[in-house]
């Protein structure tokens, strides 16, 4: 009784925040309100027992998102006003609502169409894990059975960091990303980034080892280890790397080439693309695993420092 | 025992519920940023310690109690330092009106 009341509590401010996130005029309370709406999200996977999922949802989408979504939010600041002041016309508006409201119909009708119980593989994915080796049944389907899912995810990742690199000028082409952080240097952001970092790489690579057989995983840890990263930074202690650093390219090109080295010799041990060797899986996983995770750390820090700005060819 | 540690817990979570109620009603009510971040840094960490404590005897694994005070100590740390970021932003904002 009591659980229904507070899940029914934790729905009806989640839609509350929802709506408050589409319609704030100002773009940093709607980015805000977003960030809330993760969290609280993050909160509803964990009474639905997913917890995988409800880090994931803590760590990207309310986490990096919502600080992705705050950079952007301050980069337009400065066009903001005129922006609004153009305006859509009533005509676009409704437009937009309508299309808007139809996606969401749809979405809702597929979900309330769906055959009880629901069509599902995890009945096939349970008695077959013991063959990957590892614990955590989120783990083998992401890294085993839909393997290839993973790969493309880490490549998209990649391309995404080259999309954002492209917007760079010639004139700073190569050089380092985002602005040089200045903070006053007895405050209390410097003091932080020497406290937390040690902190947050030993939970960072414990969430990375525990996902072998319980929640965590190598996004989660990435997404620890890029924000230990970026609150040095953004204290001032470090600066942004080069761009045209080649360790850090070899960094961020090492998880999806040494994906796609296994998946190779799957080919020829196996005889699929990204297929195991009988006795192999565990230690194949773990070899992707540990390549993936310079890349992810490398690429979501990468995304928040954005464009190479300043010091360009050398 | 049981029945004690239970009623220690029940107590000790209430306890900490109310001041984070507390800590909320400051954040809405008081007038100004300086005074919304104390009730809420304040109050809100003596609720934290106090649902943790609540909870401590609930864990059966010695390492769940050093992950819960470690949760703990971490949003100590972090509420602290950004309520001092906060502030600080605020009063830069006033100096230059």
């Amino acid at each position: 009784m009591i659980t229904t009341v507070a899940s029914g509590a934790v729905v009806a401010l989640l839609l509350w925040l929802a709506l408050w996130t589409v319609v704030a005029r100002d773009a940093f309370l709607a980015v805000a309100g977003f960030v809330v709406y993760g969290l609280l999200l993050a909160l509803v996977w964990v009474r639905l027992a997913g917890i995988d999922v409800a880090l994931t949802e803590a760590a990207i989408g309310g986490g990096l998102t919502g600080a992705l979504l705050l950079g952007a939010v301050g980069r337009l600041r400065r066009t903001e006003g005129e922006t609004a002041a153009e305006g859509a016309g009533a005509g676009t508006r409704a437009l937009a609502a309508v299309l808007a409201m139809g996606v969401t119909a749809a979405l809702v009708l597929a979900v309330l169409m769906l055959p009880e119980p629901a069509p599902t593989l995890a009945p096939l994915v349970v008695p077959n894990m013991p063959a990957t080796g590892v614990g955590n049944p989120i783990t083998s389907v992401l890294l085993a059975f839909r393997a290839l899912d993973t790969l493309l995810e880490a490549v998209v990742l990649v391309i995404a960091l080259i999309g954002v690199w492209s917007f760079a000028g010639d004139r700073v082409w190569g050089g380092r990303p985002g602005p040089r952080y200045q903070a006053d240097p007895d405050g209390i952001l410097p003091y932080l980034a020497r406290v937390l970092p040690p902190l947050g790489i030993v939970i960072g690579i414990y969430l990375f080892w525990a996902g072998a057989d319980h929640p965590g995983g190598k996004f989660q840890a990435a997404t620890i280890l890029a924000a230990m990263w970026m609150l040095v930074q953004m204290a001032g202690l470090g600066d942004a790397p080069r761009t045209d650093h080649r360790g850090l390219r070899a960094g961020i090109v090492v998880g999806p080439l040494a994906f796609i080295a296994v998946g190779a010799l799957g080919l020829w041990k196996a005889g699929s693309f990204l297929g195991y060797p009988e006795g192999w899986a565990k230690p194949l996983i773990l070899v992707i695993e540990i390549a993936l995770l310079p890349t992810l750390v490398l690429v979501l820090a990468l995304l928040m420092n954005g464009p190479p700005s300043r010091g360009g060819a050398r | 025992m049981r029945l004690l540690l239970d009623i220690f817990s029940i107590a000790a979570i209430v306890a900490g519920a109310f001041f984070y109620l507390a800590g909320t009603v400051g954040l809405l009510r008081f007038p100004d940023a300086y005074n919304r971040l104390h009730a809420l840094t304040k109050a809100d960490n003596l609720g934290l310690v106090l649902v943790v404590i609540g909870l401590l005897p609930q864990v059966d694994s010695v390492l769940a109690a050093f992950k819960l005070l470690l949760v703990w100590l971490l949003v100590l740390l972090s509420s602290a330092a950004v309520a001092q970021l906060i502030a600080r932003s605020v009063r830069r904002r006033e100096k230059q009106p």
